[in-house]
């Protein structure tokens, strides 16, 4: 089994105190970055986009601030790579996909600034499912990314790519887009941290959207504080963003090391058994999470989320819905892939069968079909009813439990290939993760040893809206514990 | 026109849309401006052209522009949601049109017309427009043109969506309902409701029944009306159409027409059959309008007075007719009659100057002065003739009226001058006089025509009749 990860990482808050006190600079430091991926990104091809030069000047900027004493932010000089669906003006941003190919942008979206604000280096922008649709990365029309533990393997998906930079060691923490596991499934599956924030709690403006219910931007790192610390950067009220958040959340850091003693955990018993492609390790895993928790002091018992049995298929009738209409505009006129044709129809079409890959397409089909005269009600109403059901559920259960526990893939990384063929068997892969999407609670997903096969396992935190604070409580007890 | 028009036994159903382009400073969901004939492309940003990961942000101004409009239309205004309506279209940048669907902002109101006749309001929305498609070629239009260019300076302009119920009978009530509407429009200050430009603009849903029919046929929508006359003709165009195709045993069928305002006809645009089907579902990108009460009642108190209510409050000094007051109320004139009526004048006679003489504005005729000049012409200082080229003065000008009169050397011939020059003028012409006695009405014609020769114009008219009228009767 040939992998490519590095021997020790660098945490993003190690970085940026060596950067800040002038003990490095951030210009070598990237310079360490850009070694790791020019050996082994051919291998794995992790990023659409290498911003070498941007990065260089970016990094450069940063140690002539800190030259002159300033504070640079809390990311001072730490490269990192971003979802190639997140804006960077005057940057190629393709989100994978032929219709965007050589699309920049002409503005950043703000996560996208708010990095750079807090002296980080955009390295690169990294490859994913197209238009973040897909669990593996092989919907990419740039061709898959692989996973750095196994290179046969897939790193998962939507944000494979960012997942895969962060356990190659291209860059110390990267920025996913979660709509229904999309960072959590891919760093369970490359063994690193990844968090899908309260919905609100971080801008969406900027973000190429795929369901704008449910699309939301969050952090992967190597350790659960570097993906507080980049949390606490990107997130916050942002005026140009009608769905954020305007209220301040806790600290993400403050009580980051309190400890579990005294919180009730509920492991969601619906995601422990009878699920189509669980693995026994992962259900074995998530137990010892389990035990590991209570060993802390924490009351650790098991809960029933009742409707969490329909959310897969509420999930794949509400996400095609929303994509069916946010990728309209998509349609040859104003920018992007334009194929020309007798009429404006034919060009349309043209557009959009040359432009868009399958599983695009596919969802496109059904998203329509669902909004459709005469089938609104009994699809897409269907589903915001289970939505409905979903949130009264997790109401009771916070009611009793600070956070919940659950895997968070049902299954360690599969191989390239393995399930391509049928859409359903991918489809499973986010059984676990989409609840918290549905719901806009956030979760995250911690490291948690690995499988017979070596690779890595991830279980998830959940925790109610704008409880990160607790969410990273208890997962950086689990991952204090694991090392 | 009124039913009396269509063909007999047969009645005209309406329902207006009219489609109000707010004048707020900037646009619906992002910041640029709202102005109507900038240089194409100017007034565009990554949110109003739908670049990928632009998000709309919604205007609060225009929302409660939104708001008053719908109190002013007497509607209840609710918590509402904005709805996605999805259609591929060039001008429209995201290929879906952020409006509002089953949970609008007003609803249930009522619009009443000068005539007296009420007309409920069905809902009133909010919504952005689209850009502005320019076919390039011969023919103007889609069809033979060699290409198209689009100008999206109006794509996120915010429209209000204004729909009646199908409540409208006749083809005035449709262009009082609209004037009625631009009134309240103007009056509140939230659009230039110029129809010529396309601030506003009005699609009629038309449909025929007899007149002992309760339920409702199959309607027609036209649209590309571009002024209340193309309203009126379009809308008798499109009743005799249907009316000929039920006498002819035929049905209209439902769908979207054009109005050709050349040819003076309807064609026939979209049908049913192969209509949008426009996918609706709540807007995610946008949260729901929850106004509270305090909100509302905020709106109610800053409401200014509507033209119904100004019509009543006229009415209410002075009998007078529907028409004029209508008229007062429309060109604003209202304060200025009631204030003179107020002050002394006999309503008729301020009424009347209002209506046919002051039809480009008061200038700088102030109610004083107006109350004075009528005062004069009562007491027939001044005949009418004599007043209308005071006032033409006094409005281009200023001044008192007195000083006017005498500036012009105008005074009103007094009775018994007027009796003397009648009398020379009888004894002068027997042959005539005796015709007029005898009842040949033309020949008064030529006796005021004389007198009035004689004093320069400066004779009443009126004056001169009753003196001839009473040697008559001598």
């Amino acid at each position: 089994m040939s992998s490519i990860i590095p021997a020790t990482s660098l945490t993003a808050q190690t970085i940026a105190e060596k950067v800040q006190s002038g003990e490095w600079t951030a210009l070598e430091t990237l310079e360490n970055y850009l070694t790791q991926i020019a050996k082994s990104d051919a291998e794995i091809h992790a990023f659409n986009t290498v911003l070498e030069d941007e990065a260089r000047a970016a990094a450069r900027a940063i140690d002539e601030r800190v030259a002159l004493g300033e504070d640079v932010g809390p990311l001072a000089g730490v490269p990192v790579a971003v979802k190639d669906n997140l804006c960077t003006k005057g940057m190629r941003t393709t989100a994978s996909s032929k219709i965007l190919e050589n699309w920049k942008p002409p503005y950043d979206a703000t996560v996208v600034k708010r990095l750079a604000d807090a002296g980080a280096t955009l390295i690169g922008k990294t490859n994913m499912d197209e238009f973040a649709m897909g669990s593996s990365t092989e919907n990419s029309a740039f061709g898959p990314t692989r996973n750095p533990h196994d290179l046969t393997c897939v790193p998962g998906g939507s944000s494979g790519g960012s997942a895969a930079a962060v356990a190659a060691g291209f860059s110390p923490v990267a920025i996913g887009s979660d709509t229904g596991g999309s960072i959590r499934q891919p760093a369970s599956l490359c063994g690193v941290v990844g968090v899908k924030p309260t919905y609100g709690g971080v801008s969406r403006y900027g973000l190429l959207a795929f369901a704008s219910s449910l699309d939301q931007v969050g952090p992967f790192a190597n350790t659960v504080r570097d993906a507080a610390i980049v949390h606490e950067v990107i997130g916050g009220y942002d005026p140009k963003d009608s769905t954020s958040i305007s209220e301040p959340f806790p600290s993400f850091l403050d009580a980051i090391e309190d400890g579990v003693e005294g919180l009730k955990i509920g492991i969601i018993s619906e995601l422990m058994g009878d699920i189509d492609g669980i693995s026994s390790e992962v259900i074995q895993k998530t137990r010892e999470a389990a035990t590991l928790l209570s060993k802390n002091g924490a009351l650790v018992e098991e809960v029933s989320i009742p409707a969490s049995l329909y959310c897969l298929s509420a999930y794949y009738l509400i996400a095609p819905a929303e994509a069916s209409s946010n990728l309209s505009r998509y349609d040859g006129v104003r920018y992007g892939l334009r194929v020309d044709g007798e009429t404006l129809a034919e060009m349309n079409i043209n557009t959009r069968t040359a432009g868009f890959g399958d599983e695009v397409k596919r969802r496109i089909m059904l998203g329509t079909y669902a909004l459709s005269a005469g089938y609104f009600d009994a699809y897409y109403g269907k589903a915001l009813k289970v939505r409905r059901l979903l949130a009264q559920n997790f109401d009771e259960v916070y009611s009793k439990y600070d956070a919940l526990l659950s895997p968070t893939s049902p299954c360690t990384a599969f191989k390239l290939g393995e399930k391509t063929s049928d859409p359903m068997t991918m489809y499973v892969n986010d059984v676990c993760t989409i609840p918290s999407n549905l719901v806009g609670h956030p979760a995250i997903s911690v490291p948690f040893g690995s499988g017979s096969d070596g690779m890595p396992i991830g279980v998830q935190i959940l925790a109610p809206p704008m409880q990160e604070a607790l969410m990273y409580r208890v997962a950086s007890t689990l991952e204090s514990a694991e090392k | 026109m009124t039913n009396a028009d269509l063909k007999d036994g047969w009645e005209l159903i309406v329902g207006l849309e009219v489609h109000v382009e707010l004048g707020t400073a900037t646009k619906l969901f992002c910041g640029c401006i709202n102005q109507f004939g900038d240089e194409p492309n100017t007034n565009i940003c990554p949110v109003c052209l739908g670049l990928p990961g632009s998000l709309p942000v919604v205007n609060e101004k225009a929302v409660i522009s939104a708001m008053q409009l719908g109190r002013a239309l007497n509607c209840s205004v609710n918590r509402s949601v904005f709805a996605r309506k999805n259609y591929f279209y060039p001008d429209m940048p995201k290929d879906y049109q952020i409006s509002q669907y089953d949970q609008p902002t007003n609803t249930d109101g009522y619009l009443d017309l000068p005539s007296g006749v009420r007309i409920g309001i069905e809902r009133a929305h909010i919504e952005e427009d689209t850009g502005k498609t320019v076919h390039i070629g011969s023919t103007g239009r889609i069809s033979g043109s060699d290409y198209s260019l689009v100008d999206y300076n109006r794509a996120g302009v915010p429209l209000i969506e204004v729909v009646s119920h199908p409540e409208i009978r006749t083809i005035n009530q449709a262009k009082e309902y609209v004037e009625e509407l631009r009134g309240i429009l103007l009056t509140l200050g939230v659009s230039d409701a110029k129809m010529e430009e396309g601030s506003i603009r009005v699609d009629a849903n038309v449909s025929v029944r007899t007149t002992n029919e309760d339920g409702l046929r199959t309607r027609c929508e036209i649209k590309n009306v571009n002024s209340l006359r193309s309203l009126g003709r379009a809308i008798e165009y499109e009743a005799n159409r249907q009316i000929d195709l039920y006498e002819n045993g035929e049905s209209p069928s439902q769908e979207t027409r054009h109005w050709d305002e050349s040819a003076g006809r309807t064609r026939s645009g979209r049908s049913k059959e192969d209509a949008e089907d426009y996918r609706y579902f709540q807007e995610p990108d946008l949260v729901p309008l929850n106004p509270n009460s305090e909100i509302i009642h905020m709106i109610d108190q800053g409401l200014p007075t509507f033209p119904s209510e100004r019509r009543t409050q006229l009415a209410a000094l002075a009998d007078m007719d529907i028409a004029e007051i209508a008229l007062i109320v429309e060109r604003s004139h209202d304060d200025f009659a009631s204030e003179t009526i107020r002050a002394g004048a006999t309503p008729q006679m301020a009424i009347k100057h209002l209506t046919n003489n002051l039809s480009d504005g008061l200038g700088k005729l102030t109610p004083e002065a107006f109350t004075s000049l009528l005062q004069m012409e009562e007491t027939a200082e001044l005949t009418s003739t004599q007043a209308k080229k005071v006032l033409g003065e006094l409005v281009q000008k200023g001044g008192n009226p007195q000083e006017v009169a005498a500036q012009f050397g105008l005074e009103a011939i007094g009775t018994d001058q007027l009796e003397t020059l009648i009398d020379q003028l009888i004894a002068n012409h027997p042959d005539e006089w005796e015709r007029f006695c005898g009842g040949e009405k033309k020949v008064q014609g030529f006796f005021v025509g004389e007198i009035m020769k004689s004093t320069s114009g400066q004779a009443d008219g009126k004056a001169i009749n009753q003196i001839l009228n009473a040697r008559t009767a001598e």
